[in-house]
């Protein structure tokens, strides 16, 4: 069934919802212990929600079954962000897109599993005392990250289901590619930030991830729009994505990004959106190569020059008062924020505090952080000119096959960053971008990347659906 | 780009981290092979380019200067654990 069925069948009242959600959260749990996904389930909030639900069942989203990335805050549900310096934190607020998911409808099972703070390609990178997330394929290898724990409960989850992820630099479309579900990156400030625990300002979009299309571009249009408790939010109207599923993509243009595929690239990968473009000619589409040599090369140090400086200064509120974890009082003020955060952040938001914080230091700061916020430009500047003549650009989502955990604990900090090379490129230039399934190699899936121009996410649905006849 | 302990100890103490011998130790030479990539960006030209600090146009949006509700003094406690007194958040000593 599709989730556009459900949702008609619980608002003529063809379905009791409250015993749809028992149900749907006993699946839940028994997903979970088998393959960490969630980092809590709300099961009160569920019933409650459901309940509600039962008795008014108007909501565009009515008995959706949603899950959040950790980082989006759900009121009155423990949301840490993946991090232990959060334990015990339940925020008296929900988030924006969450709110209003619920204000229509929706039932919020829990907060899913992903990197601390957002700080990964693998979702290995999980807080300090959290389980790592396993590929729904493949108990030995990553969902891919950060928010994979979003990508797996996506591909498992019976009932209909849509998560909530977060990117920053490729955290949908990268586990939506290891996991084989869609995964919608909205244009920057698309989608309200407000409730999100910031990673990095100008970067972070919240956007759905799920297995049917048609539930994803439904999600996108009531989380999407302005919010006046976001200032960074688009005044422009919201698209009616659902009508674009329907438009022929006869005579689209569309461009082949070259850079993107060859050296450093898997061939399997290669081979299998290779497969999925001729299917986009056969349909009409017109496909062309084109170069993007600036963000190909200079994307990777410049976002993670821009990503971390934005992320050390956020990440200084947690300092082991107000909220979240504390420690005993001791020294003064600098010694025990130290020491707070020595004891509860994990590895890798160390070193991206220290990356961020080093950046941005005086003497440092016009090589690094101010030279890539000039790179930036640049980048941005060459997708800008692309879109003036295609509607669509294409590549794989990551050069990969889905790696194991043994391979992926052999890999430098380096080595990590470098895993994003397909995606930091629009999410540095706030640029729409989905993740495609197309197909398996070795059992396990393979996705294709296609970005937008600013706002035209329409354009994405219409070769998503395309390629799902 | 030089990196050394003393450097990996400059920016703990201003991020406020405190790090093991065994982390800096790590720091210093992940350190080396993150800048060293890093510094590709050497080789394009910005000069005449302006920063990107937003990747869309966002305008400034102010709202009239009046009071609204906002948390009361118990709800904004509220997740403080135990460092908390009087109505207040207790922090470590100042001076």
């Amino acid at each position: 069934m599709t989730i556009k069925d459900h949702i008609k069948k619980v608002q003529r009242g063809e379905i009791d919802i409250v015993d749809a959600t028992k149900k749907a959260l006993s699946e839940l749990k028994k997903t979970d212990n088998e393959f960490n996904y969630m980092n809590i389930i709300s099961e009160e909030l569920a019933l409650s929600q459901a309940k509600a639900v039962k008795k008014n069942t108007k909501g565009k989203l009515a008995g959706l079954f949603i899950t959040a990335k950790d980082a989006i805050l759900v009121a009155g549900v423990e949301s840490r962000g993946g991090s232990k310096i959060l334990d015990g934190y339940t925020p008296p607020f929900s988030s924006t897109a969450i709110k209003r998911c619920v204000e229509q409808g929706a039932i919020i099972l829990g907060k899913t599993a992903q990197d601390e703070f957002g700080f990964g390609a693998f979702c290995t990178n999980v807080g300090v005392g959290f389980k790592t997330p396993k590929n729904p394929f493949d108990k030995n290898r990553a969902t891919g990250g950060s928010s994979g724990g979003a990508g797996g409960i996506s591909q498992l989850a019976g009932f209909p289901h849509i998560a909530l992820g977060e990117s920053t630099g490729g955290s949908i479309v990268n586990p939506a590619s290891f996991c084989g579900v869609y995964g919608l990156c909205p244009t920057y400030g698309r989608v309200s930030r407000y409730g999100l625990l910031d990673y990095g300002n100008s970067l972070d979009k919240i956007g759905p991830m799920g297995k049917d299309i048609g539930g994803v571009a439904l999600v996108l249009e009531v989380i999407s729009g302005r919010d006046k408790k976001d200032s960074t939010t688009l005044l422009d109207k919201v698209d009616n994505y659902s009508s674009y599923l329907k438009k022929d993509i006869k005579g689209m243009k569309i461009g082949i990004i070259k850079e993107t595929f060859g050296k450093g690239v898997d061939n399997a990968v290669e081979k299998k959106v290779e497969k999925a473009i001729e299917k986009l000619k056969a349909l009409g589409a017109k496909v062309e190569k084109i170069s993007l040599p600036t963000t190909l090369k200079y994307g990777i140090s410049t976002y993670y020059i821009i990503a971390t400086s934005e992320a050390s200064t956020n990440l200084a509120k947690y300092c082991g008062m107000k909220y979240g974890k504390e420690e005993m009082l001791k020294g003064n003020f600098n010694e025990y924020f130290s020491d707070v955060r020595a004891k509860n952040l994990g590895e890798e938001a160390k070193r991206r505090i220290m990356l961020g914080t080093f950046a941005r230091m005086s003497g440092y700061r016009d090589a690094y952080y101010i030279k890539a916020l000039k790179a930036r430009t640049k980048i941005i500047d060459e997708y800008k000119s692309k879109f003036k003549t295609y509607d669509a650009l294409i590549s794989p989502t990551t050069p990969m096959l889905v790696p194991t955990f043994d391979k992926i604990s052999k890999l430098t900090p380096l080595q990590n960053y470098m895993a994003d090379i397909m995606t930091v490129g629009p999410n540095l230039a706030g640029l729409p971008h989905i993740n495609i399934p197309v197909g398996f190699e070795k059992g396990t899936p393979v996705g294709m990347m296609i970005t937008a121009d600013h706002l035209k996410e329409g354009k994405l649905f219409s070769v998503a659906k395309a390629l799902e006849k | 780009m030089k990196v050394d302990k003393e450097l990996i100890l400059h920016v703990a103490e201003v991020a406020r981290l405190k790090l093991t011998e065994t982390e800096v130790k790590k720091f210093v030479s992940e350190f080396k092979e993150i800048l060293d990539a890093f510094s590709i960006l050497d080789e394009i030209n910005v000069e005449k380019t302006k920063m990107s600090i937003q990747p869309v146009d966002v305008k400034n949006v102010l709202r009239e200067d009046k009071a609204e509700e906002c948390f009361s003094q118990e709800k904004a406690l509220a997740q403080a654990k135990t460092h908390k007194k009087d109505g207040y958040f207790k922090g470590p000593k100042a001076v």
